[in-house]
């Protein structure tokens, strides 16, 4: 697929990255030619500098026979003026915006085709903070992510000594929940995912994938490891975009302080935010912390900009007695130092974004992508369509499925219903599907699998 | 000096335009044919060479006003309107003194409701129309007025509607032309008027009297064309549209304009001190019914909720009419409608006291301090319905706070100097600042202010004026700087 890319960004370089691993012809267009070249340094890819709203730069940009015009760059309006472009002046057939204020964002008309022709509007900033606030709603967890309009959960735990099935084969998790249907995706052990069947003991240490209906999550999670006091005070360093929106989001049910060194910024948030205790300081000072009774707070996140700061504030929460610290942390090599220290969670914001953007890129009738263990895997929702001669997976039991090696069939919504594959179950046309993939270069044939065949037009 | 000239001119055009409001009591001496139209006719032309004569002889300084000349003329206007407004209490009720009229006209337009006067009910119509149509116009402001029917003060204007209008927070803003504001404010006030005589003349009054008490509802001033007050109808319909018409004019009138613009009565749910303001009055309505039942003032619970309701929202909102004699209730219920009365009523009402807002911002500002003093880095801007209070005019409310209890203290010790007794002088201090006239003891409910001495009688009269200006636009007159060039 030929794409354009505007904005070299966060965002536009890690979706750079990943898309061009997956066999595309990427284009980045920025302003900045530094950040080019360091871009082109390092990937196979074209770029160019130029303001990313002129018709002369889209067209030596090669917008003309783009498949698809990605506009990520710091303004929305820059975003928007350049998808309005690609669509009056080159027809591109996909255009995807990154759209960061709310205000744009709660009048969708602004973005149909007699306007500003948008196909699709993103926001990493609200995905981060949707993805860190289920963290907060479900402690014991490492990822919580949503399939299916949020019918259907995949869950990271790690199992601890003392959970019911730790120490015990996976098939007994069927006879101590006989209500509850579940299905265990992946185990890593040491960082490695291990082969399993029934019979695999699930060791204290273990990180364990599973996918349930969102309402059984945590009954799920109880059997691999005992439940944590409910989470009442947060701390969040940082009142950037995401920590502002986190703030505003958490603030009715738990008790917020927000940490944000820039005084004008900090009195601009406290007037925005109603019921979070706005504290003007830097998040590495230890005296705030113990003033502000760090031992008490259950869960804190580093949510700067700045990796170093993040990963020092943390480290220091943890060290004052936060039960439970957040890192948000761009640097792909700090992510992988930080994950098993003392930092419970380090995000990497690109890995946790990428996946809305990925999921239009693909071919077949993909839904979600999330992607996981620092892109190493993912977890797709696709839809099956066809029949049992035009598809290769409607109207097979999953066992009949020829599905690659290291790919797991969790779950299929049917409608409204949430089922729970089995071995025997039936898929049908209009099933979405989740599948996980506990290794990225299986993607291709996953989608290639759900295809229809021509013959079904 | 030149510049005071331009006040004087101003003035004059004004004192012009009031001249025309003689015409309604002309008219109904007419329609009573009660003898006084001569006297009114008289006054009104006095009224109109005084003006012409200001306007006239200072015709040279004419020119735009300057912030400090405003106040001088916001001031100027508030002393010289009630000198020209005696003209037809001194012509026509035989025995009035300069100071007791002075009082009587001071007290109508700063809508206090305070009187020197008894015999009410057998003054002349037109008198009674007069003093009742002098709150209608003190009760949004005649400054406000100018401004809207003045085109001459088109820029210094907005300065001006801010030195009359009361509240910490001017809203100035409701339409891009200052005129265009005062002008839509009076409409909004004019048509609720209206709405509120007819509604009166329904629940039983004549004519008469539904007009004057909708002029003194709607302002919230508390005069009465019966000596008894209110408590002469003895209906309890009569007391409950004018319970539900004070409660309305006791919210801020830019909530009213804009509900009226925009034909929804959402925006009241925004106005978080309308909330407070009512929520206070009614609580208190509830909790003083209930304190006299319980010490069989009223043995009826029914009764006691009847004229608690009715005392409570008119001193409360700052009107000061009365259906019974709460002098004679047990000493917390009448101290309390005194609280209420100092703090209740909404900025850019037309009531008096402290305000709504200000009490929220200093209940506020309290809780900030406690919060700085346990969390030390904490920011913690002032936020009211959601939008922020700048530091500002938190500070301008603390000053504004510290001059209101000054003011009262200096001016209740000079009346116990004067030999009045305490709980006298302290509630009418307190009953003429706040502008909801009567108080207890020697002025309360049953009796009227003709019982001080012409010095006590003038000292009220500043009260009422420094009240009603809200402090700052009259004291500011006596401040070295004002004078410096």
């Amino acid at each position: 697929m030929k794409i354009l890319i505007l904005g070299a960004g966060q965002v536009g370089s890690t979706v750079a990255e990943s898309l061009v691993s997956e066999a595309n012809d990427i284009t980045v267009v920025d302003f900045d030619g530094e950040k080019l070249r360091q871009l082109q340094d390092r990937l196979d890819l074209r770029t160019l500098a130029g303001n990313a709203t002129h018709p002369t730069v889209l067209e030596q940009a090669g917008i003309a026979d783009a498949d698809m015009l990605l506009a990520v760059t710091q303004s929305d309006e820059v975003n928007l003026v350049a998808c309005k472009l690609a669509a009056s002046l080159y027809n591109t057939p996909t255009r995807i915006a990154r759209i960061r204020a709310a205000d744009y964002l709660e009048r969708p008309e602004i973005f149909n085709a007699d306007n500003f022709c948008v196909d699709f509007s993103i926001c990493p900033e609200q995905i981060l903070t949707d993805h860190i606030a289920r963290l907060i709603e479900f402690p014991e967890a490492l990822q919580v992510l949503i399939f299916a309009g949020g019918k259907v959960s995949l869950v990271a735990v790690r199992a601890v000594e003392g959970g019911p099935l730790v120490g015990r084969p996976l098939r007994f998790l069927r006879t101590d929940m006989p209500k509850i249907d579940t299905r265990v995706a992946a185990i890593f052990r040491q960082d490695r995912s291990i082969d399993m069947d029934g019979d695999t003991v699930v060791q204290a240490g273990d990180e364990v994938f599973f996918i349930a209906a969102t309402q059984h999550i945590r009954t799920v999670m109880l059997e691999l490891r005992h439940m944590d006091t409910p989470i009442k005070r947060v701390m969040i360093v940082g009142g950037g975009n995401i920590g502002r929106r986190l703030a505003k989001r958490l603030e009715k049910e738990y008790q917020v302080k927000l940490i944000e060194y820039d005084k004008e910024a900090s009195a601009r948030l406290a007037a925005e935010l109603t019921n979070t205790l706005v504290l003007n300081g830097d998040g590495t000072d230890e005296k705030l912390m113990q003033q502000e009774h760090i031992g008490d707070i259950d869960v804190f996140c580093a949510l700067t900009n700045d990796d170093e700061n993040n990963i020092m504030s943390s480290l220091l929460a943890k060290q004052g007695g936060a039960r439970k610290v957040i890192a948000l942390i761009n640097r792909s090599a700090y992510v992988g130092l930080m994950h098993r220290g003392s930092i419970d969670i380090a995000l990497s914001p690109a890995q946790v974004t990428i996946g809305s953007l990925l999921a239009y890129v693909r071919q077949g009738d993909v839904e979600v992508v999330h992607s996981l263990r620092r892109g190493a895997a993912e977890a797709l929702e696709l839809v099956a369509h066809g029949d049992r001669e035009s598809s290769k997976v409607v109207g097979r039991r999953i066992d009949a499925i020829n599905s690659p090696k290291g790919a797991t069939i969790g779950a299929i919504v049917r409608g409204k219903e949430v089922i729970i594959a089995h071995h025997d179950t039936v898929i049908e046309s209009d099933d979405h599907i989740i599948v996980f993939v506990n290794d990225k270069s299986m993607v291709r044939k996953i989608e290639k699998l759900f295809q229809v065949n021509l013959g079904f037009f | 000096m030149q510049r005071a000239l331009t006040v004087v001119h101003a003035l004059g055009l004004m004192l012009v335009v009031f001249s025309t409001a003689y015409l309604l009591p002309v008219f109904v001496s007419y329609l009573y044919d009660d003898g006084s139209m001569a006297d009114f006719i008289m006054a009104m032309a006095w009224t109109l060479c005084i003006g012409i004569l200001m306007w006239l002889s200072t015709r040279r300084y004419k020119g735009e006003l300057s912030i400090r000349h405003g106040y001088l003329l916001v001031v100027g206007m508030w002393t010289t309107m009630p000198v020209v407004a005696t003209l037809p209490l001194l012509l026509m009720v035989p025995g009035l003194s300069f100071t007791d009229a002075y009082f009587e006209a001071m007290s109508a337009v700063t809508t206090t409701g305070a009187t020197t006067l008894s015999g009410l009910d057998t003054l002349p119509p037109a008198i009674n129309v007069w003093r009742h149509e002098l709150q209608w116009l003190g009760g949004l402001g005649i400054i406000v007025l100018a401004v809207a029917i003045l085109p001459l003060l088109g820029i210094g204007g907005r300065q001006l509607f801010k030195a009359e209008m009361p509240g910490p927070m001017k809203n100035a803003g409701l339409t891009p032309r200052i005129a265009d504001t005062a002008r839509n404010l009076w409409v909004v006030y004019a048509v609720m008027t209206i709405i509120c005589a007819f509604a009166l003349k329904w629940a039983g009054m004549s004519w008469l009297d539904a007009v004057c008490h909708a002029f003194s509802t709607m302002g919230l001033g508390g005069f009465s064309t019966h000596d008894a007050s209110v408590g002469y109808f003895n209906s309890e319909l009569i007391e409950f549209v004018m319970i539900a018409f004070m409660l309305i004019a006791a919210i801020n009138f830019a909530s009213h304009f804009l509900a009226w613009h925009g034909k929804s009565l959402r925006i009241y749910r925004y106005d978080t001190e309308a909330h407070a303001t009512l929520g206070l009055i009614l609580a208190s309505c509830f909790g003083i019914a209930l304190f006299l039942w319980w010490n069989d003032v009223y043995t009826e619970f029914l009764t006691a909720l009847r004229h608690a309701t009715f005392n409570v929202v008119s001193i409360g909102a700052s009107s000061g009419f009365a259906s019974a004699d709460y002098g004679q209730w047990p000493i917390f219920a009448p101290l309390w409608m005194l609280f209420v009365g100092c703090i209740a009523a909404s900025s850019g009402s037309t009531g008096g006291g402290i305000k709504m807002i200000r009490t929220m911002i200093l209940f506020k500002q309290a809780g900030r301090e406690f919060l700085k003093l346990l969390h030390p880095a904490v920011v913690d801007p002032m936020k009211i319905g959601g939008r922020v209070v700048t530091n500002n005019i938190v500070f301008s409310v603390l000053g504004f706070i510290f001059l209101y209890f000054m003011t009262i203290a200096t001016l209740v010790f000079v009346l116990l100097i004067s030999g009045m007794d305490f709980i006298s002088a302290f509630s009418a201090i307190l009953a003429c600042i706040n502008n909801f006239g009567p108080g207890l003891g020697a002025v309360g409910p049953s009796s009227n202010y003709a019982a001080l001495n012409d010095f006590q009688t003038w000292v009220c009269t500043f009260a009422m004026l420094v009240g009603r200006l809200e402090i700052f636009t009259v004291l500011i007159l006596f401040t070295p700087h004002f004078w410096r060039r």
